[in-house]
């Protein structure tokens, strides 16, 4: 559980983050929590030259809520997602999210950037913003742009992330009236990732019906997967159990995992079966609630 | 007359040893540091069966602060490479021309620090010729399957055939029997887990030519000695200290390589050397428990009462038989496996296999096998019950051992000391509101729902033992005390036990309390280090309070025996004038003319008769004349979702019987840790081997041990039936929930199932599991 010589750089701005990245191009890595980094590191399946800390770059710790949009920094730890307020009562969704991520040791210090960054499929966060159409935001040394949640998980571990960018903000649309979010994760004991897990977001009309629908899963392809023929199933449709299995089922189908030690493949596609079923129920009563 | 409460049997007195823990003060082998210490590394396999070609350290040396690389090719020379196992087999310490397990130990690195001596270890080369490793111990016994130990004189992988009970009768029974169940259960391979992992620390003075060996043993007496016959150093020139242990559970009763290999390092390079293993390695290289493939069957009348059992089991002991069992017992006290029920005649057989898996068998989670022994009956009975259509309590109550048939002489040859069955299931099952919860359950089924309720009635053994039928290489299984009272009446009590966590410096001093009427905390417990304390086979298998702890109260006694006479010297009457009653010398028929044992201890120093030698000490070398029998009921109710398979353990009730208790809070204690530890194998873990012998599971991310999160509340009770035969009337408790809990889980979920025509399933019961079972059944959601 050691890991391999390695040096060590702390950034006390985004600049000079940004700026050692490119001093040592490829053979740097950014550290923020350092719960997804530094196992691999221990069990030498990383070996970075160079890790750049960024954990005292001022201003990347906020969450809050402007131009209609919920703006997450890049280091908010799951610990300041699960307590705080205003993602208690407006983004349930994430603060399930957050919950069940780890436990609360690693959750004391993991990152919602790094959660992202890290790019892992078995990660829970971005189901959920796969689900709420989350726009990442990213700076280099070229400035700043925004990348789209769909663009931004390219492969296992590979994001559209550029070895001298870093994550400094997730944007989240502000949730519009009749709508509602959770996240149902399925996992063999607490610390385990997820068997299968899926996020639900929807947005209800006056009528009652389905005006818009997001469905991320976790844990079940090579990438966080959008169950997109499962949304457009529910789109314009009166909510129903009915309904709600059909959709289950089309998201299951679009899921293909593999098999190891959580069980075989068989079983996790039915377990995200169940659990985009609890997941749309558990929206669906929210998104009424609120409405 | 004393003001200070004496707090002994009974008392729950808080743990003595809380206070460093808490405050993080412990000091655990990691915490030795010693000047000038080297670190020791080990190169470990990636094959689980190869020959290995070359092995080329020079790479490695020549990294700065690499100062050694030991190899089995070096060992061999000092006449090291192998090592005797505690089960009269031997076992390689670095291997001169093959690995047989993967994580096997291949070579060791010296460096003057942990981060070198880590990053050296990639360095040495080491050329494989991967062979075709035997994972089944099926395969591994027929004919042409690859020879794990071709070292051996018989080219076989079988070790040993081993039987207990009458085979004739038996298979007479089960001959003319109106009903015969028989199932295979296969108990898989789990690990101790132990929070700290395994180590030494070890120095070597050449100027005393004295070794001492910081080491995580719960035997460090029996180390001492082996260590001493396998290097030829003098005993009393080695000096073993079991510091703190951060838990055992028989993890650390085998003797690894790599205490062998630090020690001859430190004896070869003449600086002291520190051995920690991480935890990869001692999920992947230490000792397991169980790996048990049982077949069992049951013969029994067609009302229900059984009549006879009859198991074989073949045991896969990886690649060395190097179980920590009584040497007697290659398959520990399996023969224990007729329970709690009382039938005319059992056969039992047990064939050890060598496999290219690591070695081991173990007490605790493993206990002597007792864990296999009872999950095997309890889940027969279980069975039996299903295919007679009876309830399975009220099969047990047909079947119990009747308090009046104690001592009860069991078919495969124990003498089980007291017990009463029906009491501690009936107040079990009153508790936990058995007939309401049949309703419930009747109920639930209706509308699809899934709910088990599962019983296990389970019978200990613990306690080893009895010198005429158990030793360890020899060496009988007796245990040690030695009390020493001080002038003012505190005093120091030194055990041949090594507490790894049961709270022994509390509940020894306890006894001591009780029996010479000091006050508990002017009693000081030590223990863990050969020099000092008296010799003893250490703690694993629930056996302290059997042997050690009535040493304890024997060489009180003896003690207070001696303070009898100074009593009469002091009161001026005959020895034979005194009582002793509330805890002091007490004059017949005057009993407010005393001495306590305080004063009486002052006296032992300042003013003893004439003709009796000064001081006030004892030592007792205990021979139990007989194992104890705890046993208990225990029930668990458990629900199932249809749309993940998960199992919820509801509600879980243990009513335990360990006889007399000595501190009900660290009873308390053992029986929660020990039932999530029952837990666990139930529902968890598991050693998962790829088909290339590769451990799948070496990480606490696939290894799945359960936190607080999915521990149940536990709710504990008790009946109190004591043993005859020990001074006190106790019988240890650490095992008994482990051993119990896990059929009582399964029964539960099988009890879900069984409506559905589910009569087994083989721990662990993952959710994976159930939900095939649903789907073929029907029933997934
Ligand atoms: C025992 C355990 C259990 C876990 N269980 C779960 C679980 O159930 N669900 C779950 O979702 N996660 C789980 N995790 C992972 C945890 O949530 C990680 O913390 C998270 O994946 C990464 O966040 P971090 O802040 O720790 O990132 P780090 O480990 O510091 O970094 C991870 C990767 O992202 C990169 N990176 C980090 N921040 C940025 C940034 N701002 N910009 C660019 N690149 C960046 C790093 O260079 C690195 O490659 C678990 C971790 C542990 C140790």
């Amino acid at each position: 559980m050691i890991p391999g010589p390695f040096s060590y750089r702390r950034a006390a701005s985004i600049e000079e983050a940004i700026a050692l990245l490119q001093q040592y191009g490829g053979e740097a890595k950014v550290l923020s929590g350092g719960q997804s980094l530094i196992p691999m590191m221990k069990f030498r399946l990383a070996e970075p030259a160079v890790i750049v800390d960024i954990n005292r770059v001022p201003g990347l710790d906020a969450i809050e809520e402007r131009n209609g949009i919920l703006a997450i920094g890049g280091l908010v730890r799951e610990v300041a997602l699960e307590r705080s307020p205003l993602i208690r009562q407006r983004y349930p969704i994430i603060a399930d999210t957050a919950e069940v991520i780890a436990d609360p040791l690693v959750r004391n210090l993991a990152t919602i950037g790094g959660n992202l960054a890290h790019g892992d499929p078995a990660n829970d966060h971005p189901a959920t913003m796969l689900a709420l159409r989350a726009e990442v935001v990213a700076r280099g040394p070229g400035g700043e742009r925004t990348i789209p949640i769909d663009d931004f998980f390219v492969d296992t571990f590979t994001t559209a992330l550029g070895p001298d960018e870093i994550l400094t903000e997730i944007r989240v649309p502000a949730p519009p009236p009749r709508s509602g979010g959770a996240y149902v994760k399925f996992e063999r004991k607490v610390g385990d990732y997820a068997v299968a897990a899926a996020a639900v977001f929807l947005v209800l009309d006056e009528a009652g019906k389905i005006a818009g629908a997001g469905i991320g899963l976790t844990n079940v392809y090579y990438k966080p997967l959008r169950a997109a023929e499962a949304e457009n199933a529910l789109l314009g449709q009166v909510p129903s159990g009915e309904l709600f299995r059909a959709a289950a089922e089309l998201a299951a189908k679009a899921a293909d995992p593999t098999t190891d030690l959580r069980g075989p493949a068989e079983y996790k596609r039915a377990v995200a079966r169940t659990m985009t079923f609890r997941a749309l129920e558990a929206a669906l009563s929210r998104a009424q609630a609120a409405s | 007359m004393t003001t200070t409460p004496i707090r002994g049997l009974g008392h729950p007195v808080k743990r003595k040893e809380d206070p460093r823990f808490i405050r993080g003060k412990g000091t655990y082998v990691d915490d030795i540091k010693l000047p000038g210490m080297l670190y020791l590394d080990i190169v470990r396999s990636p094959y689980a069966h190869a020959r290995i070609k070359r092995i080329d350290a020079s790479k490695a040396l020549a990294m700065p602060g690499v100062v050694d690389v030991i190899t089995g090719a070096e060992l061999e020379k000092a006449g090291l490479a192998w090592m005797p196992t505690l089960m009269s087999d031997r076992q390689m310490v670095l291997p001169t021309d093959r690995v047989v397990y993967y994580a096997q130990e291949v070579a060791a690195v010296v460096a003057t620090d942990r981060y070198t001596a880590a990053d050296a270890v990639l360095a040495v080369e080491v050329e494989y010729e991967p062979l075709t490793p035997v994972l089944d111990p099926f395969k591994a016994l027929e004919p042409g399957a690859p020879l794990v130990r071709p070292d051996r004189e018989q080219k076989t992988n079988h070790i040993w055939h081993w039987e207990a009970g009458d085979k004739e009768k038996t298979d007479r029974i089960f001959q003319e029997a109106q009903v015969v169940v028989s199932q295979d259960l296969y108990i898989p391979r789990i690990h101790v887990c132990s929070i700290e992992t395994c180590g030494c620390v070890v120095n070597y003075d050449r100027a005393t030519d004295k070794l001492t060996i910081w080491m995580t043993s719960q035997a460090p007496h029996a180390h001492r000695t082996v260590f001493s016959l396998v290097s030829g150093i003098p005993e009393h020139k080695i000096r073993i200290i079991s510091p703190d242990i951060g838990g055992g559970f028989g993890g650390k009763v085998p003797v690894y390589p790599g205490y062998v290999i630090a020690t001859y390092a430190a004896l070869k390079l003449g600086k002291p050397i520190k051995w920690i293993e991480d935890r990869s390695e001692n999920l992947q290289a230490d000792t397991f428990a169980r790996d048990y493939h049982i077949h069992a069957e049951l013969a029994a009348t067609r009302d229900g009462k059984i009549r006879a059992m009859r198991v074989h089991t073949v045991a896969d002991h990886g690649a060395f038989d190097a179980a920590a069992n009584p040497s007697k017992f290659p398959a520990g006290l399996f023969s224990v496996c007729t329970g709690s029920y009382d039938m005319e005649a059992a056969h039992v057989a047990v064939d050890g296999v060598y496999t290219n898996k690591p070695p081991g068998g173990v007490a605790y989670r493993c206990s002597f096998r007792v864990t296999e022994a009872v999950h095997t009956i309890e889940r027969m009975v279980d069975i039996l019950a299903d295919e007679l259509g009876m309830d399975p309590a009220e099969i047990r109550f047909k079947n119990f051992i009747r308090p009046e048939q104690f001592p009860y002489k069991s078919p495969t040859g124990w003498e089980y000391d007291s017990g009463n069955y029906p009491a501690t299931l009936q107040k079990a099952l009153d508790a936990i509101g058995y007939q309401e919860l049949r309703r419930e359950q009747a109920e639930r089924r209706a509308r699809g729902e899934l709910m088990g309720i599962g019983i296990s009635t389970f019978t200990e053994i613990v306690g080893a033992g009895p010198s005429h039928t158990f030793d360890i290489l020899g060496i009988k299984m007796f245990d040690s005390a030695e009390i020493r009272v001080h002038p003012t009446g505190s005093a120091i009590v030194r055990i041949g036990v090594q507490t790894q966590g049961q709270g022994h410096e509390t509940t020894f001093a306890q006894i001591v309390a009780e029996e010479l009427g000091l006050p508990v905390e002017n009693i000081i417990v030590e223990h863990g280090d050969t020099d000092t304390a008296p010799y003893g086979l250490g703690t694993y298998a629930s056996r302290s309070t059997p042997t050690a702890g009535a040493a304890t109260a024997v060489a009180a006694r003896k003690i207070r025996e001696k303070a009898r006479l100074i009593a009469a010297h002091l009161l001026e009457v005959s020895p034979d004038d005194l009582e002793w009653r509330d805890y002091a010398f007490r004059v017949k028929g005057a009993p407010d003319r005393f001495k306590t044992m305080q004063e009486i201890a002052f006296a032992a120093y300042t003013n003893f008769p004439q003709g009796l030698e000064g001081g006030l000490e004892a030592v007792c070398y205990y021979d139990p004349p007989n194992l104890t029998f705890p046993f208990g009921a225990y029930v668990c109710v458990v629900d199932i979702d249809r749309g993940t398979g998960q199992v919820k353990v509801r509600e879980f009730l243990a009513v335990d019987d360990c006889g007399t208790i000595i501190n009900p809070m660290i009873v308390e204690g053992q029986i929660h840790g020990g039932l999530t530890m029952g837990l666990a194998p139930a529902l968890f873990e598991e050693i998962v081997y790829d088909e290339n012998g590769t451990m799948l599971t070496g990480t606490f991310m696939d290894y799945l041990l359960p936190t607080a999160m999915e521990t149940p509340h536990w709710k504990t009770d008790k009946t109190v039936t004591p043993s005859p035969h020990h001074p006190l009337g106790a019988k240890g408790v650490g095992e008994s929930p482990t051993i119990g809990a896990p059929p009582a889980i399964v029964n539960a979920v099988v009890d879900a199932l069984s409506h559905l025509g589910v009569r087994h399933i083989d721990i662990p019961i993952t959710p994976a599991k159930v939900y095939q079972i649903l789907l073929e059944k029907g029933v997934a959601e």
